[in-house]
């Protein structure tokens, strides 16, 4: 068999070397455009679990490269003048140039024809081969000869970056964040050689032209990060190899071989340096290729079982990738975060990482980000703890048990409860088996519980058994349930008040959505005149009497509440109800003041709850739910769920609860555990508001990232036990 | 957990009266469910068609689905066809619909590939009615007529069964993918405030005995997946052949809080049913009920 290797990377000495080792009689050649000694980059970092595939694929070159490494277990995170460390990591590097010559004598040694120094520009050049294997790189000749076949698509990064060397020995994975008058600027560095470590320092695009980067020259750039890390570099100096700034490529490519073609490394993937798996998965290809190979006699078998085992692998570490590199793109509006919470929140970026991950790694990391959460929520203005000398606590619970005081509400920890029952209500008096539930929840560990729907009028309801507070009836019922939790537990209870809206009037949700009731509908009103499904009713536009009256009916609720002892307001602006209908493009067409751009549709949500406010207590909060997005191309986009929370922020909304879609009934969100946690992250982390998210978590320790991770400051916990205490007996 | 078997309906060749004896056989424990699988081009017996006369022969195991390929049926007619099985069976049927994975089945029927997952959607919403107003009779045993799942991988599958149906129908791997789509499934479920718990299905292939049995096994999931190109082979790889690979199997969904599992035979022979029984007397499942 006569093989032809394009490209002498570690990609293609590597599968090269292996498929040689494994039959001797083969006749392969590997291609390479550079001399023998030119390598641009500097040293490249694998996770110990790589190597275990390395050993075994060839035992020499693993002995040479661990030989060769340089090993370590620490990040540090350099942010806003102070430097915090995690432990536990295990890392390892090796500089490039000696990789690729340990690569190349194995090579040599197995009877492998290198040749140096050769360009192909034309795959005739190659004359004949059994198998051409492609490892030639981000700008791989094969693939663009053959585009039309591999489907190859490339998307180019916000940010842009230089891959630099310094002559400093780093004892750690340092990244460090500084900012100057141009912008941010943030640094991923590690050690490779004993005496030199890589440097690859990016900025996003407004940064560096400030900077005047895109007009510097090598030695200009390298001056300017020399003198941006001069505090950090410690007297060492800066080292360019031919290094040029640029803008990240993600290449994905949709078939990986072609009749007897087969592509491997950057020349059919990429992946964020961020999280340091460019070679890893090169080699990596190389190992599945090789092992393909001797499996299947069948040329085509073998490469269809490569790609096979290969592109899901990839596929995840792109998308842990493509989150990393975003991250680091939106990084600005993390730099609020305190030193201990910015670490943490980097650290766990990628959602491969968690809370429980990184205490095994590090307990000393744990029990500090636990002792900062705890510091945090005691140093909260009116946490009641004003009584007592303020002392820097030293044993901490976990942040999920951390407490949270909104206005003067503390809730004991950060879970929230939120029941769902089959039949909450008749007429809107609470049902005794849904008030069980309310209850049981508070005693079984909430910190606050909150109501499904509570319907405002009778109209409001979205089935017959939805709950309401629009009877004096109402608050009696809701009050015995309050007492009760009052009375036995810590936890605090929120009512989630609401209008269905073109939502009303449908069959109660237990054997599907909207569904118009068979008998007795009552008519429905909306912001505009469009049903919510085909077979749904069709809603009157509301006019300036339903409008008035809407309000009213939000404020009388409003009052009750307060009558019947509910601790938090919730009001919800979500999910396609009357209030969401005012805010989504798409089901708002009206021409009065309370339709148009974003700020008049938002007009009469923002009366309602300044009505509202102005009603509830001023000691107590008041939280609104929103749609992150409608999940629907041309309608409200969760850029415009940031607007919203400002406005909502600087009318005195103290959280914001995360929901997403259901605007219409084309909604399809991304379902999946922790699915609603990117769009609290970036509501709270921008617009600055706290934030309340549920989507599916169901353990502690997802709560304890989320919160650690200053993604949400409290989780809507549905744990599979939680669907139990509907059948439960009433607590005592 | 209830663990059901699938009838070898599907498998080329297979004579009618071992289907019938199959079924018989399967009734008695310790099976809770017998399942069928649609297929339109293939030497297959219709998926209803089958199920109407194995219910005419058993009394307690439920009749399932896993699944039609929906959009290929007019919805009136497959509303009837389904409330006529359920009304016959004592309400033992158990619809799952979802949009298959061949365009040559679209192609051979003359419905539109483009607008299956719209027609499903439709379909869905038009089926309950449908019951529930027993405009096309014979009235179901439960008012809101027999068990509704969906299947499919996408998004949108999630979004379908939270608004139209009581649950999923997962179309097979290792655990741990169920389990990715269960995750998916609740937080559908919870997020759209959708009482209780979705009921969640889940299938396998076994073929269980020496050599020739097993080779017979990968031989018939490599030509059913054909279609898949070369993930044949891996679904092929995916196949139980042992009774620890079952065990695990087993085990494995249940943890992931599958409810019910439904194993296909790859080979049509009575002892392959006999075998699997044995396994699952072994690790103490009974039907429940």
């Amino acid at each position: 068999m006569k093989i032809v290797i394009l490209g002498g990377g570690p990609a293609g000495l590597y599968s090269g070397l292996l498929i040689k080792k494994a039959n001797p009689a083969y006749d392969i050649t590997i291609i390479e455009r550079n001399a023998a000694d030119v390598t641009y980059g500097w040293g490249v970092v694998f996770s110990d679990r790589t190597l275990a595939s390395f050993q075994r694929a060839d035992n020499k070159t693993y002995e040479q490269i661990t030989d060769h490494f340089v090993i370590w277990d620490n990040i540090d995170v350099y942010y806003r003048n102070q430097t915090i460390s995690c432990g536990g990591h295990v890392i390892s590097s090796i500089s490039r140039k000696i990789l690729l010559n340990i690569l190349q004598n194995r090579c040599f040694e197995l009877g492998i024809h290198l040749k140096f120094s050769c360009e192909i520009n034309d795959l005739d050049e190659l004359g004949d081969y059994d198998l051409l294997i492609a490892a030639d790189g981000l700008n791989s000749i094969v693939r663009k000869q053959y585009e039309s076949i591999f489907k190859p698509s490339l998307e180019y990064g916000k940010a842009r970056y230089i891959w630099l060397g310094a002559n400093k020995v780093l004892d750690a994975f340092t990244f460090i964040f500084r900012e100057n008058e141009h912008g941010l600027f943030q640094v991923h560095s590690y050690p490779f050689n004993g005496t030199t470590s890589t440097f690859i320092i990016e900025c996003d695009e407004t940064s560096w032209l400030k900077a005047g980067l895109d007009q510097a020259d090598e030695a200009q750039s390298l001056a300017y990060c020399q003198q941006l890390l001069a505090d950090n570099l410690g007297g060492a100096t800066l080292l360019s190899n031919n290094s040029k700034w640029i803008s990240f490529p993600m290449l994905k490519t949709q078939h990986w071989h072609y009749k007897n073609i087969v592509l491997l490394g950057d020349a059919i993937h990429t992946a964020h340096f961020s999280i340091g798996s460019g070679t890893k998965l090169a080699m990596e290809d190389a190992i599945a290729l090789s092992s393909a190979l001797e499996q299947h006699a069948n040329l085509e078998n073998a490469l269809n079982e490569y790609e096979l085992e290969r592109k899901p692998v990839v596929e995840i570490f792109q998308k842990a990738a493509r989150e990393s590199q975003s991250y680091f793109e939106s990084l600005k509006r993390y730099m609020t975060l305190d030193p201990v919470q910015f670490t943490f929140n980097l650290l766990t970026r990628s959602g491969r990482i968690t809370y429980d991950d990184l205490r095994l790694r590090d307990r000393r990391f744990g029990d500090m980000v636990d002792r900062w959460n705890t510091n945090k929520a005691i140093s909260q203005p009116n946490a009641g703890h004003k009584s007592v000398v303020q002392t820097p606590t030293i044993v901490a619970p976990p942040p999920i048990f951390t407490t949270l005081t909104l206005r003067s509400v503390h809730l004991p920890n950060r879970i929230v409860f939120s029941p769902r029952s089959f039949c909450a209500a008749q007429n809107g008096l609470p049902a005794e088996a849904y008030a069980n539930q309310l209850q049981n929840s508070a005693c079984s560990g909430a910190g606050l519980v909150e109501t499904e729907q509570v319907a405002i009028s009778a109209q409001g309801r979205i089935t017959p058994d939805t709950a309401g507070l629009y009877l004096s009836d109402h608050v009696e019922a809701w009050k015995c349930v309050i007492e009760f939790i009052h009375n036995h537990t810590r936890a605090k209870v929120a009512i989630q008040l609401n209008h269905a809206g073109r939502r009303g009037s449908t069959r109660s949700r237990t054997n599907g959505l909207d569904r118009s009731l068979q008998e007795g509908n009552w008519s429905l009103f909306s912001a505009s005149s469009i049903p919510y499904s085909p077979s749904s009713q069709v809603p009157k536009e509301m006019n300036r009497a339903d409008i008035d009256s809407v309000r009213n009916d939000f404020v009388l609720a409003t009052q009750r509440a307060h009558k019947a002892g509910f601790d938090v307001l919730q009001l919800n602006f979500s999910q396609g109800y009357l209030l969401a209908s005012f805010i989504s493009p798409l089901t708002n067409y009206r021409e009065d003041e309370y339709g148009g751009d974003l700020k008049h549709r938002m007009r009469f949500p923002l009366e309602i709850f300044d009505a509202v406010r102005t009603a509830w207590p001023q000691d107590k909060p008041i939280s609104v739910t929103i749609s992150a997005s409608d999940c629907v191309k041309n309608g409200f986009e969760v850029d415009d769920a940031v607007t919203v929370a400002q406005m909502l922020k600087e009318h005195g909304c103290d959280i914001i609860a995360v929901a997403l879609g259901q605007t219409t009934i084309d909604s399809e969100p991304a379902y999946g555990r922790g699915f609603l946690t990117p769009f609290s992250d970036k509501i709270r982390n921008e617009a600055g508001i706290l934030t309340m998210v549920g989507g599916y978590l169901t353990t502690s320790d997802e709560v304890n990232t989320l919160i650690a991770a200053g993604r949400a400051d409290l989780c809507i916990l549905d744990p599979p036990q939680l669907s139990d205490l509907n059948w439960a007996t009433p607590a005592s | 957990m209830q663990v059901g078997v699938g009838l070898p309906s599907t498998i080329p060749g297979t004579h009618g009266q071992l289907i019938i004896e199959w079924a018989c056989r399967a009734d008695e424990g310790p099976f809770s469910s017998l399942g069928v699988l649609d297929r339109l081009v293939y030497d297959s017996y219709d998926p209803l068609i089958t199920l109407g006369t194995v219910a005419a022969i058993t009394h307690h195991v439920n009749l399932v689905t896993t699944i039609i390929v929906g959009p290929l049926h007019n919805t009136s007619l497959l509303a009837k066809t389904a409330a006529s099985l359920d009304a016959l069976s004592g309400g033992r049927l158990v619809l799952g619909l979802a949009v298959g994975a061949r365009k040559e089945e679209y192609y051979a029927s003359g419905v539109d590939y483009l607008l299956r997952g719209k027609r499903l959607s439709e379909q869905l919403s038009s089926l309950r009615s449908l019951w529930e107003e027993y405009h096309v009779g014979p009235k179901t045993t439960h008012p809101s007529g027999p068990e509704l799942l969906v299947g499919g991988l996408s998004d949108q599958s999630y979004a379908r069964m939270v608004r139209y149906t009581d649950g999923y129908v997962h179309g097979g791997g290792p655990p741990r993918a169920f389990a990715r789509a269960a995750d998916k499934a609740y937080a559908a479920w919870s997020d759209a405030g959708r009482p209780g718990k979705p009921q969640l299905w889940a299938q396998g292939y076994f073929a269980l005995g020496d050599e020739i049995v097993i080779k017979a096994g990968y031989r018939y999931l490599k030509d059913y997946y054909a279609f898949t190109g070369p993930f044949a082979e891996r679904i092929a790889a995916g196949l139980l052949t042992s009774p620890q690979a079952v065990a695990q199997f087993i085990r494995g969904y249940q943890d992931a809080g599958c409810d019910n599992l439904v194993l296909f035979p790859a080979v049509p022979e009575l002892a392959q049913l006999d075998r699997l029984a044995g396994i699952l007397h072994a690790q103490g499942m009974r039907r429940a009920g």
